[in-house]
Parts: structure tokens; sequence; C-alpha cells
């Protein structure tokens, strides 16, 4: 029972980690009709440089604020210049294209997402590169006999904390409420006065900005990053966000932690080596018999 | 009146008989200027072109996303691979069996899917091509080899009397399938099922309506093109002599993608241009290293912002009023 409970919370980190990229995926999705290919490597670009701060910057900043703070500087850094990297893309990439139709801005986004990864390559090296370790006291809570450890207390709070702030945000503000009116029906949308936009402009940068702080967080739990990690988080988050319903905000989150944890329980309960094709079962399934998704709306036209 | 309208349309065949015999004698030329490594840049080049031809009936002709077809072309790579390490078949043999194989694979299982449209299709297909890559690794009854994959794979061969072993025969070997591939290709598209296809595309309800069984039709597009990718995979597996799940990740599936895309959607000159772009860009910019992919993905990009149509794309050749006038002198006639 403590070996399920535990791995539950596993699935839980894990889980999270897809919820926040699929937000980004979900997001885009919902405004634009587009699959942002790019957001994997917006994710291993937030890493990278979440990297860059702990490690050169580290000492500099540790002796002023401490450990939390190197790691609220690590965070808010990368997840301010991913915010910026993502308007560029948007600006440079996307919003020539839009106009084409929705294919040619598949291969734009294809495009976008291989010059970031060999970018990412050019600036940090082919190589593998490692989190510093240590940066985290490798505190153990017990409770009855189960084990959880600070990182992973710390990665679910802030986690939960930001998917609150932005459910809080997306369902019970008035921009909130313009963002799921652009993502429901554009065209009327804007003929109510929404700003698409600025819409669109606040997609972009909240998008890249969550997924560069899961990069940090990824970077820390797993300590290893490489160049080409984006791809297999990003496809796994996507899976989540059509899981949950894709366009659907509160489905993102909720197609994440079941994915996890499904993900976890499968690897320890059935096949380890498997447990990426349960995943793309489970995504096949949901699509046959539920294409909408978990949380997601009827809809008449789409399948 | 007659004879003006034939002698019309001999003029307009005659400059492009002799284009096509220009680019015929070029690709026949062209082995035997360069070096074995220039050659070696062809026959990639040869490959990608069959990949996007296949790909081409799927998303250029009925106009299915399909972001999984890497999925197929290493079924035919590795049943050549299995079969012929294992079994002893010989390559050649194995062509149409391996088509038959990828064929029957896509036929099971895509029937319970084919109903799925737009993005979903192309997320399942995603799915599907990433579940054969994963049990390729995974190394199920012990006959994938897993990540190491399998090696030691015949050339094609007719007995002791012809080995193809070097650069330039299989240069030819793949140049011809793809000018087979080509004309087969180029007949379907004038046929009935050619039209069922492009009117799938256009306008899926009303070709319902006018009695087109498109749940057949879209099938078929996906069996046929399986087929076409997997000899694809057969000629790559013995050329390479090995075959290991790192050659069909998802990346690949995104390359044959773009073929269609940058060439131009249904139009078979654009797949090969396209093809052109995705072997021969990497290859021109090799002195660049590790920039090159880099400027890859930007030319992806520009392409898009300037020609979001494709470089040739195609002219859909609609019953024109002159044609229409053509076949009424004849009938008269």
């Amino acid at each position: 029972m403590n070996v399920i409970l535990e791995q539950i919370i596993n699935g839980l980190t894990i889980g999270s980690f897809y919820a926040l990229i699929a937000l980004g995926y979900t997001m885009v999705y919902g405004v634009l009709k587009l699959i942002n290919f790019a957001h994997g490597d917006f994710f291993t670009f937030g890493s990278y440089l979440g990297y860059t701060v702990l490690v050169y910057c580290a000492a500099f900043v540790t002796a002023r604020f401490g450990i939390w703070g190197v790691l609220s500087v690590a965070l808010v850094a990368a997840a301010i210049s991913i915010a910026l990297v993502g308007l560029i893309v948007e600006r440079l990439a996307y919003r020539p294209v839009y106009k084409a139709g929705r294919l040619p801005a598949v291969v734009s986004a294809l495009g976008a997402s291989i010059f970031i990864q060999n970018a990412i390559m050019v600036i940090w090296g082919p190589r593998f590169q490692a989190y510093p370790s240590a940066l985290i006291p490798s505190t153990n809570f017990t409770f009855g006999s189960v084990h959880i450890s600070l990182l992973q207390i710390l990665i679910l709070a802030l986690s939960f904390i930001l998917m609150g702030a932005l459910y809080y945000l997306v369902q019970r503000t008035t921009f909130g409420a313009a963002i799921r009116a652009t993502a429901h029906d554009r065209k009327t949308a804007a003929l109510m006065g929404i700003n698409i936009n600025k819409v669109i402009l606040f997609v972009f940068t909240l998008g890249p900005a969550l997924g560069a702080m899961t990069g940090v967080l990824v970077g820390l739990y797993y300590r290893q990053i490489s160049f080409t990690m984006g791809w297999n988080y990003g496809m796994k988050a996507f899976t989540a966000s059509v899981l949950g319903g894709i366009g659907n905000i509160p489905g993102a989150m909720v197609g994440g932690l079941i994915l996890g944890v499904l993900e976890m329980l499968g690897s320890a309960y059935i096949s380890a080596a498997w447990k990426d094709v349960f995943v793309f079962i489970i995504l096949i399934l949901v699509l046959i018999f539920r294409p909408t998704g978990l949380l997601g709306e009827k809809t008449a036209d789409k399948v | 009146m007659e004879q003006s309208l034939a002698s019309d349309k001999k003029s307009w065949i005659k400059p492009q008989l002799i284009f096509i015999a220009v680019i015929i004698a070029g690709f026949v030329a062209y082995p035997f200027v360069v070096s074995d490594y220039f050659i070696d840049v062809a026959f990639y080049f040869g490959i990608y072109a069959l990949l996007g031809l296949s790909l081409n009936i799927v998303l250029g002709e009925v106009g299915l996303f399909d972001l999984g077809h890497a999925g197929f072309y290493a079924v035919g790579a590795y049943t050549t691979a299995i079969l012929n390490t294992k079994y002893g078949v010989p390559i050649l043999v194995l062509i149409p069996v391996s088509a038959i194989v990828a064929a029957l694979f896509a036929y099971i299982l895509f029937s319970p899917v084919i109903h799925l449209q737009g993005d979903y299709l192309l997320i399942v297909t995603l799915g599907l091509g990433e579940i054969v890559r994963l049990a390729l690794i995974n190394n199920p009854f012990n006959l994938t080899g897993g990540p190491d994959g399998v090696f030691g794979i015949d050339f094609p061969r007719i007995g002791e009397f012809f080995v193809c072993d070097t650069s330039l025969k299989f240069y030819f070997l793949i140049w011809i399938i793809v000018a087979l591939t080509i004309a087969a290709l180029l007949c379907l598209q004038n046929s009935r099922i050619g039209r069922a296809w492009n009117y799938i595309r256009e306008d899926e309800v009303a070709a319902n309506a006018m009695g087109i069984d498109s749940r057949r039709y879209k099938l078929l597009a996906f069996v046929l093109g399986a087929a076409i990718a997997a000899v694809a995979g057969n000629v790559y597996a013995c050329k390479l002599m090995v075959v290991s799940p790192e050659s069909f990740t998802f990346m690949e599936s995104c390359l044959m993608f773009c073929i269609v895309l940058i060439g131009g959607m249904g139009s078979i000159p654009g797949v090969l241009l396209g093809a052109a772009f995705i072997s021969l860009f990497p290859e021109i910019f090799r002195p660049f290293a590790n920039y090159r992919m880099l400027f890859f993905g930007l030319a992806m990009m520009l392409m898009m912002m300037f020609r979001p149509g494709g470089v040739w794309p195609r002219k859909r050749g609609a019953v024109g009023f002159k044609s229409l006038l053509d076949d009424t002198g004849r009938n008269d006639g």
C-alpha cells in the first residue's frame, strides 16, 4: 500500500511537469488551432538558462539571498527570458503564416523547433549538462511510512500554486473570460470586442514562461538535461493536453497529472520498458472513444 | 478547326517532354561525373523522394494529416531485415513482401481510427509512429534486436549473376523504383481513385453525398502510402546493411511531412523538390557543421513565409472549357 502511495506521489511529481508544459500547448491550440511544436524546446531552453544561472551566478547570488534566493532567481530569469523568446517566435515565425492556413503554420512551427533546439546545441554544446548537486537539502519527510523528499514537496507546491493561479485567472477574471471566449470561437469573440492580439500575446508569454519554469524544475529533479529532451517531454505533455481535451485549460492540468500517475503505476506494476507505449495506447483509446478528451466539451464539427 | 486544336495540343506537350527527357538524361549522367560520396547523397535524395511520394498520397491527395509515417518505413525496413537475416529470404523477393506486410499493418491499425479528422488523426498517427519505434527498442520476441537493431542484411542479388553492391548500383536501384512509382502515381492521379481522393480532400461531406465511400478511399490511401514507404525501408535497410530504431524517429516523420508541404500538396514535381531540399540542404551546409541544422530550421520558416503553398503547387487539372470543346468536336466527327 505504501509503495502504491509513493508511486502515486512520484507520478504526481512527473504529472505536474507534464501539466505545466501541457498548459502551453493547450492555450496556444485553443486560441490559434496551432500545435506549437516549438513549445517543447522552450522548455529545454528554460532548463538550460536555469542551469546557467545556478552554475555561474550561484556564488554571487547565494551570498546575498541564500539558497532559496538563487532558486527563485533561476526560475524567474528563465521564465522572463523564455517569455520573450516566445513572443519573438510568435512574431517572426507564426504571425506571418497565420493567414496561409494551418499546414504552413505546422511546418513553420517544426522549423522553429529545429532552430531553437540547434541554437541550444550551439550555445551549450551537444553533451549532457548536469545541474549542481546538493543544491536542495535532501531531507526526506515520512508520513506514516510514506517517504517524500523535500524537492518533491517543493515541486508539487510550486506547480499547484502556478496552476491554481492560472485557473483563477482563466475561470474567474474578465480577461480569463476573454481567453475562453477566444478559444471557443475566435471570430465571434472578436466581434464582441475582445482584442484577439492581446490574447495571443498573453498566451505566447505565459505558455513559454510556464514551460521554462518546468524546465528548471525538471533539471533540479533529474539533474541531467540534454538539448533534445524537449521532444520527449513535449510529446508527453501534448498527449496530456489531448487527454484532458485540447484547448481546455483545466483539462490540461488534470490530463497531465493523470498521465504522470498512469505512467508511474504502469512502469512499477506492468513494465518499465513499455511505459511510453501505454501512454500512447491510452491516448489513442481516448481519441477513439472520447475524442474531445476527458474534460472537453462536445463539439459537432470537429470529429 | 479540328486540325488547329490538335496542333495546339502538340505544341503544348512538346516542351514538357523535352524538359522531362533532359531531367532523365541528367539523372543517368550524374553518377558518372561525381564522386561516390555524391552518388550516396543522391541515393538518400531518392529514398526521401520515395518517402515523400508515399506520404503525398495520404497528405497531399487526400489531405489526411499523418505524422507517424516513419512507422511504415520502419515496418518495411524491419520486415526486410528480419526475414533476410533469420530466414535468408532474398532482398528482391522481400520488396513486395515488406510492402504487403506494411499495407496489412496500416489496414489493421487504421481501420478503427480512420474516422478521426484533422488534428485528431494527426495525434493518433503520431502516437502509432511512436508505438512502433518504442516496440522496436523493446525487442519483442527477440526479433528486432532492441536499440542495436538488426545487422548483416544481404545485398539485393539475383543469384551470382547480378549483385547490387556499389553506390552506383544502389543509385540506379532507388531511382528506377522512384521512376516507376512516379509513373504509377501519375496514372492514379488522373484515375477515378485519384479524383475521389481529391474530392474527399476538398469537401468530404459533398464527396459522401455523391456516393464516394470516403472511409474506403481513405484507408486505401493509407495502405498504398504504407506499402510505398515500406519499399523505401527495404532499399534503405539493404543499403545500410543494418537497421536500428533511431532511423525511424518522430523527426523522420516530420521531415516527410515537410517534404510534402515544402513541395506543394499533391504535386509530384513538388515532392521531388521538397525531397531535394531535405536531403541536399544539410549536405550543402556541411562546412558550417554545428550551424547547418540551425539554417535548416530557419529555411523552413522562411519558405513557409514566402511560399506557403509550396514551391511547386499542383494546378488542379479541372475539366476546362477548351477540353470540353475538344471532346465534343471529336464525338461529332
